[in-house]
């Protein structure tokens, strides 16, 4: 089937506790870190590529289109998922100040109007604005199905509909949902039998996780055809409907960390300073 | 002014109660700005769920029953029409699992602008800005949404449930609107992880358990008695629901359960960033772990640098003798 799946660059997740704040608060900064794909997106490509792969083969079942919003310096994000497997990159281009999610759903809408994919697999959250909201406003603009905080994906009738596990507050709802459908992921969707597209073996051992690029795939990945357009080029204009006038750093947690020196300890300090027992 | 609708979420057939949690943020808000608020709904057992939600003190509550199981695009074109029907300039849910679902889809249906997951708002005059969590609870960012509606999901653990008012609402039918896009939508199932034990977000106690437990008879035969002794709600590291010893509906974390009980316990969990976004609002952690420079050092209360697997039944012991 012919899969988009947007991408978005982020500030290393992994060193989140170092943004800082702007001594005037009206910007965050992440200097000295590195930027990494969205960790969840990474997810979506995975998750895009078992579904257009035989596992067990090697052989393509179809094309993966990676696409990413930013400045130019984005085109290195995109080559990661190249080199991972995906087939061509398109990257819009739009400074972070000119966007918000609402902006970034209408934009991949447009684009998706243009390329007609079957399904847009994303991750769910960014996880700098952990919003958690692109993705369903795109299905909405698109007037199509969704399946969101994916765990489990099957394909069914015949490669027309998708069996999506949910991962929700209270266990796992099941939807199925008739392509095209956007559909985005959480963390488990990566775990070995997660995606069934019913070519690949049903027990075939994916490792748990993302790929990682091959020497070969990286090579590759530099050929690889990465299309640009503005974000006039789709129609898309307006500005943000949600902006940020300030930002702070969470109150630090008061006092330090005080080691007791075992459980019967544990247990007064509980009782007679922090009240809790 | 601002008027507010709150969507409230149905489960097995009745409100569920992290929807008082969207009240007691209509309330406040409209409070602040001279407003009134709704509450909608929709979906399967709208009749008993209104019943519940006309107990805490809405103008009035708005009701559509929808056959079958949660399925958003079942769902979100009626709450967009009623909505518009209301002019509300707020419309507001709980951010679960269901409501950072439908919420969007709502919003974008009203061309509304969406601040999620709130931890607080401030009122200036009528506008509303609404400080919420960034780069997993490493920054809060001070929200504006300039559209005419905005939505807005509160976070469970910052907005206390609403009391009940002691007078009924008036409740009156919403009209239900379909949508072609549930066409080729189909509810299958779900599958509940039912537990006697209180709720991960509601619960004044909470009990960790992280991979160090090393497997699910360690979680039963370890961490549960500790669990049971206090009458907590048990949770778990992103990494012991990875390696399948608890249900995945256990996580704590950045992008799972996010909770601030009174009393945290973290039983032989280092403390991933992903992780400490989800307990760090706690107002008192522990930590029990045989690493003295597990990063949760940063942010617990007391640390107890131990084998979890004696310290974990010793302590079970005192707090029985406690009982």
């Amino acid at each position: 089937m012919k899969i988009l799946v947007p991408v978005k660059r982020v500030a290393d997740p992994d060193n989140a506790n170092k943004m800082k704040v702007s001594d005037d608060g009206t910007a965050v900064t992440s200097e000295g870190l590195e930027w990494k794909i969205n960790p969840f997106d990474e997810y979506a490509v995975e998750a895009a590529l078992r579904l257009n792969e035989n596992g067990a083969s090697g052989d393509s079942l179809g094309e993966t289109t990676v696409v990413s919003l930013g400045t130019s310096d984005v085109v290195t994000t995109l080559r990661q998922p190249l080199a991972m497997g995906a087939d061509r990159g398109v990257l819009i281009e739009a400074e972070d100040a000119q966007l918000d999610s609402a902006l970034v759903a209408k934009a991949l809408a447009k684009l998706v109007e243009k390329e007609s994919p079957d399904l847009v697999l994303m991750g769910k959250q960014a996880v700098d604005g952990d919003s958690n909201t692109a993705g369903q406003m795109l299905a909405e603009y698109l007037g199509w199905p969704m399946a969101t905080f994916a765990m489990s994906i099957a394909v069914d009738d015949d490669g027309k509909a998708l069996v999506v596990g949910r991962e929700v507050d209270t266990g796992v709802l099941t939807l199925k949902v008739t392509l095209p459908a956007v559909v985005t992921v959480d963390l488990r969707i990566v775990t070995p039998t997660a995606v069934q597209n019913g070519v690949t073996p049903a027990d075939h051992g994916y490792n748990e996780g993302a790929r990682y690029a091959s020497l070969k795939g990286i090579m590759k990945a530099k050929k690889k055809p990465i299309d640009q357009l503005s974000l006039g080029d789709l129609g898309v204009e307006g500005s943000p409907s949600v902006t940020y006038s300030k930002f702070e750093l969470p109150p630090a947690r008061s006092g330090s960390v005080a080691y007791v020196e075992d459980v019967a300890e544990l247990v007064q300090k509980l009782q007679t300073d922090a009240k809790v027992l | 002014m601002a008027d507010i609708l709150v969507v409230g979420e149905i489960l097995e057939g009745d409100l569920r109660k992290n929807t008082l949690s969207a009240v007691r943020f209509a309330a406040d808000a409209a409070g602040a700005t001279g407003g009134a608020f709704d509450i909608i709904v929709v979906g399967d057992g709208a009749d008993a769920a209104a019943d519940t939600a006309a107990k805490y003190g809405a103008r009035k509550v708005l009701k559509a029953q929808v056959d079958g199981g949660y399925v958003a695009e079942n769902l979100a074109a009626t709450i967009a029409k009623a909505a518009q029907d209301g002019g509300y300039k707020i419309v507001t849910a709980t951010a679960g699992t269901t409501g950072k679902d439908l919420m969007p889809r709502v919003a974008a249906k009203l061309e509304a602008g969406v601040a999620s997951d709130i931890a607080s708002f401030e009122a200036n005059g009528d506008e509303l800005v609404y400080r919420r969590a960034m780069y997993a609870g490493n920054v809060f960012g001070f929200a504006t949404v300039h559209t005419d509606v905005e939505v807005v999901t509160v976070r469970q653990t910052e907005f206390e449930a609403a009391e009940e008012a002691g007078s009924a609402s008036p409740v009156e039918d919403a009209e239900v609107v379909a949508d072609p896009a549930a066409e080729r939508v189909e509810f299958v199932s779900l599958e509940m992880q039912k537990s006697e034990r209180p709720d991960l977000t509601e619960a004044d106690i909470v009990v960790s358990g992280g991979r160090a437990l090393k497997s699910a008879e360690n979680f039963d035969n370890v961490l549960v008695p500790l669990v049971d002794a206090l009458g907590a709600a048990m949770g778990a590291s992103r990494a012991a629901c990875d390696a399948g010893y608890v249900p995945n509906d256990l996580q704590v974390g950045q992008t799972g359960k996010v909770v601030a009980p009174k009393l945290y316990i973290a039983v032989g969990i280092s403390g991933a960033i992903q992780h400490l976004a989800g307990m760090k609002g706690s107002k008192t952690i522990v930590a029990i772990n045989k690493d003295k420079e597990a990063p949760i050092a940063q942010v617990a209360d007391y640390f107890l640098v131990a084998d979890l697997f004696d310290a974990v039944p010793a302590l079970t012991e005192e707090i029985k003798k406690l009982a």
